[in-house]
């Protein structure tokens, strides 16, 4: 996959906006109070089953609460992760689909991330702790954001909107648009 | 600036995030329903000043559609509910009569 929707963009403002380097995903829709999907997800992933609203890591990646029947996984291997699944929950009623190549992850490092991302989303990011999923929107276009810790953070978008996202970005990166909200 | 309680996710949704979709509670009717009443399920809707019920969707988010009940007038908010439900939960209707002590559901505006 080095063919990425970006090539790498870096963008260095106020707050560092890069295009991450692509990694495997895995989008799980399903019943996720069913014991057997959430241990498939525990053994497929090596980790604990998130909680609503919660993106956590394990071992072997992280997984991302994305609605109330629906993961997205971040495994080493999308493929095995998908087998895994499938072989875990056989002909259960559940959708596994590999969309690494429909999706695009961009990182915004800095003091000023939450600031940066508060000037184009209506979420409050002062009251957004890390390690919390919020699905929203980017100016136009929807967005899952979350914060690793108070100055990283992760926006994942679809591939086509990427050029765009980042572009948004950049701009509210700009130096002397600091506002100093937070 | 409008903010509704996703009752799926849980999140505070802002206006911006949410697709409307009208008046809710609707009887669909369909083949076999007289004209007057297949006319009025496609077009007729109510719009009253005060206590509204309304559907939404989470659109920017988790994709689920719900409920809300908010006054027109003030864009106070009585509460979000869930979308399986062909009426008002009592605790909406408490909420909107400790404001409107006289507020009849379907009572003309
Ligand atoms: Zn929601």
């Amino acid at each position: 996959m080095s063919d990425t929707a970006l090539q790498g963009a870096v963008y260095r403002g106020y707050v560092h906006v890069s295009e991450a380097k692509p990694r495997p995903m895995v989008s799980l829709k399903g019943d996720l109070s069913d014991e057997s999907l959430r241990d498939a997800v525990r053994l497929t992933m090596n980790s604990d089953f998130p909680e609503a609203l919660s993106v956590i890591g394990g071992d072997k990646g992280q997984v991302a609460w994305m609605a109330p029947d629906e993961l997205l996984l971040f495994p080493e291997s999308a493929a095995e992760a998908l087998s895994s699944i499938q072989h875990k929950l056989g002909d259960a009623h559940v959708l596994a689909l590999d969309v690494s190549d429909m999706r695009t992850e961009i990182v915004l490092k800095g003091a000023g991330a939450r600031e940066v991302l508060a000037k184009a989303s209506p979420v409050d990011f002062g009251a957004l702790p890390p390690g919390t999923i919020r699905r929203t929107r980017i100016a136009q276009v929807p967005a899952a954001i979350w914060l690793a810790d108070a100055e990283t953070a992760h926006v994942i978008c679809f591939r086509s909107v990427a050029r765009y996202v980042f572009d948004v970005m950049a701009m509210g990166a700009r130096k002397g648009g600091e506002i100093g909200v937070f | 600036m409008l903010t509704l309680k996703c009752p799926y996710c849980g999140v505070q949704a802002d206006e911006t995030e949410l697709s409307p979709g009208g008046e809710a509670h609707l009887t669909r009717h369909g083949p076999g329903s007289d004209d007057d009443a297949f006319e009025s399920y496609l077009f007729m809707r109510r719009n009253p000043r005060g206590p509204h019920f309304e559907r939404w969707r989470h659109a920017m988010g988790c994709g689920k559609w719900f409920h809300a009940a908010r006054d027109t007038a003030t864009m106070q908010v009585f509460g979000t509910y869930s979308a399986q439900t062909t009426e008002s939960p009592q605790t909406i209707l408490d909420a909107i009569r400790a404001v409107n002590p006289d507020f009849q559901y379907g009572a003309a505006e």
